[in-house]
């Protein structure tokens, strides 16, 4: 979107992911999404007097991770107590990084070639989760609220962009770089409806080239479409209320789905204090060069890379193809399409049953082998399976791993085989000689009804393709 | 040298902590926080040119532990501690804000 009159957006994100650790952040509590409330808690995490916080190595080197990924320095850094009053945190106070966060600056490349840098990305603890009864649903009107302290203490790291983003284009193609990015390092499973991703946008409108605006923030944002929604609802907002001789209040604003809009929260006047002070109970964390190395030698390549990679191996860059491709790049699935190429598969096949198939069950993938897929893919190349008949039986592969052959043969997809095709194409040749006799003189249009044909004897189990390359073959 | 701590700051901290103070606390409070800052303003004083600033007494760093996941708390001991509970979730008082 295009804001009029030559009003320009200017949007920074604050991005929160929660880290894929085993345990908690302060605690050997689980870090388990989904589990029974109230289940994974203890005195560190509950805020029981006498308890005391440790650091969880493996939170700090995926913190590391991925401010490496994003060209960040990695700096000696502190933890600080955030006060406030709120039950979604028994301690009364948040453990965040402040003023020296583990990475400070860096940046990320966009693949439409633009660059937004990194101001930092600091480790904090995640609070509990509140359900609120009563009322409309809304947080006013609540007449009780109910919290799970499960989450309570999960690491987060917040990174935090430069005022770099010009449109909400950008700042989700930002979102969706970036979402890889953790993906690729195993900070994050990236998965937003469940929350593994919250971002609050900061956003302000000026005239091209004139000083920034005064901006406001909007507070969690969690999916890729309330985000560009927000966004440009907000930019709109503030233009509209400029040009009507209005000036923008620096707030906070909430974004309401359903309604379409944001509004007020909370403004300055009403922020918190916080009174940031350092966490007395931790000691400061300053990775040393081979703590770092050991984790830079970890670190798998990034999305930018794989891109890259895979493009120079698909010689036709038709729009479909490379729509797969950034697909598969977003969910890492790219290990699958490289293993179908490696075994002589056509691009497009592999990415898009990578794109389609794979992405519609990635939890299945896990059950799945590189083996099995590329198995699969060539029988369907082969024509020993139809299109239709390899989706079934890579549906089948990810909902129960298996051999495809043994799954084709119990589906009865064997009669397919390059043999009894031919068998069945030799008995049409005979059945309509004169339809062949106009194919066999370079009528190609004919080849369609022979496809025809064959799908209504075999009821719809071959394979386009193959029907063609068995008819060329007898020409 | 800072400016001494006025009586509105210490009830605006007050509030920030949520308590209530009486004037004659107020005025008590004032005074004896007074007294502390001052303390800290004796620092200073001090030609401190040269010294590295120390945030922690020990000089240990990075103080970590293991991945590794621990028993939690059985969950009937945990709700017991709460004012109430209601769908095995700590139950409290309609929220008024948002989470910060």
């Amino acid at each position: 979107m295009t804001l009029r009159n030559g009003w320009e957006m200017v949007v920074g994100l604050e991005v929160h992911t929660e880290l894929k650790t085993a345990t908690k952040m302060f605690c050997g509590c689980a870090n388990s999404f989904g589990s029974e409330p109230n289940t994974s808690v203890c005195p560190v995490c509950l805020g029981l007097p006498g308890s005391l916080p440790v650091l969880n190595e493996r939170a700090i080197e995926l913190a590391m991770a991925i401010g490496m990924a994003l060209h960040s320095t990695i700096a000696p850094s502190t933890f600080h107590r955030k006060n406030y009053f709120y039950p979604d945190m028994p301690k009364d106070f948040q453990i965040s990084q402040y003023d020296l966060p583990i990475n400070l600056g860096g940046y990320l490349d966009l693949p439409d070639g633009s660059r937004v840098s990194i101001e930092r990305a600091h480790l904090e603890e995640d609070t509990g989760k509140s359900t609120h009864l009563g009322g409309s649903g809304r947080i006013h009107g609540a007449d009780r609220s109910l919290v799970d302290y499960n989450r309570s203490g999960v690491p987060l790291v917040e990174i935090v962009s430069g005022p770099d983003i010009r449109s909400s284009a950008q700042a989700r193609a930002y979102v969706v770089e970036l979402r890889g990015i953790l993906i690729a390092t195993g900070a994050s499973d990236g998965r937003m409806e469940e929350g593994s991703l919250r971002i609050d946008a900061n956003v302000s409108v000026r005239q091209a080239d004139a000083p920034f605006g005064t901006r406001c923030e909007i507070k969690n944002l969690n999916s890729l479409r309330s985000l560009q929604r927000a966004i440009d609802y907000e930019a709109a907002r503030q233009v509209d209320l400029i040009e009507e001789g209005g000036t923008v209040r620096q707030e906070t604003r909430h974004w309401d789905e359903n309604v379409g809009a944001t509004s007020t929260m909370r403004t300055k006047e009403e922020a918190e204090d916080y009174r940031y002070f350092r966490e007395p109970d931790l000691v400061d964390l300053a990775p040393d060069q081979s703590w770092q190395d050991r984790v830079r030698a970890q670190l798998p390549p990034m999305p930018a890379e794989r891109r890259s990679t895979l493009r120079a191996r698909i010689s036709e860059p038709v729009p479909t193809v490379l729509d797969a491709v950034e697909v598969v790049i977003d969910l890492g699935l790219d290990p699958f399409v490289h293993a179908a190429l490696d075994r002589g598969v056509e691009p497009a096949l592999a990415l898009a049953r990578a794109a389609n198939e794979l992405a519609g069950d990635l939890d299945g993938t896990s059950r799945l082998a590189a083996a099995a897929f590329c198995d699969t893919l060539l029988m369907e190349q082969r024509g020993e399976l139809s299109a239709t008949q390899a989706k079934t039986v890579l549906a089948e592969l990810l909902a129960r791993g298996g051999d495809p052959r043994d799954i084709a043969a119990l589906m009865g997809y064997e009669q397919l085989s390059s043999d009894s095709l031919g068998s069945t194409v030799a008995g049409l040749i005979e059945e309509f000689p004169d339809e062949w006799t106009r194919y066999r003189d370079g009528d190609e249009k004919l080849a369609q009804f022979f496809i025809g044909q064959v799908m209504k004897v075999t009821k719809g189990q071959a394979n386009g393709k193959a029907v063609v390359a068995e008819l060329r073959a007898r020409r | 040298m800072s400016s001494p701590l006025r009586r509105e700051d210490v009830a605006h901290v007050a509030r920030l902590a949520r308590l209530t103070l009486s004037d004659a606390e107020l005025d008590m409070f004032t005074e004896q926080l007074g007294q502390v800052l001052e303390h800290a303003n004796d620092m200073a004083s001090l030609d401190l040119e040269g010294v590295v600033a120390t945030a922690h007494p020990f000089g240990l760093i990075n103080v970590v532990r293991d991945d590794v996941v621990r028993p939690s708390l059985e969950r009937d001991v945990v709700l017991a501690m709460a004012p109430d509970s209601q769908d095995h979730r700590f139950a409290v008082p309609r929220i008024m804000g948002e989470s910060p």
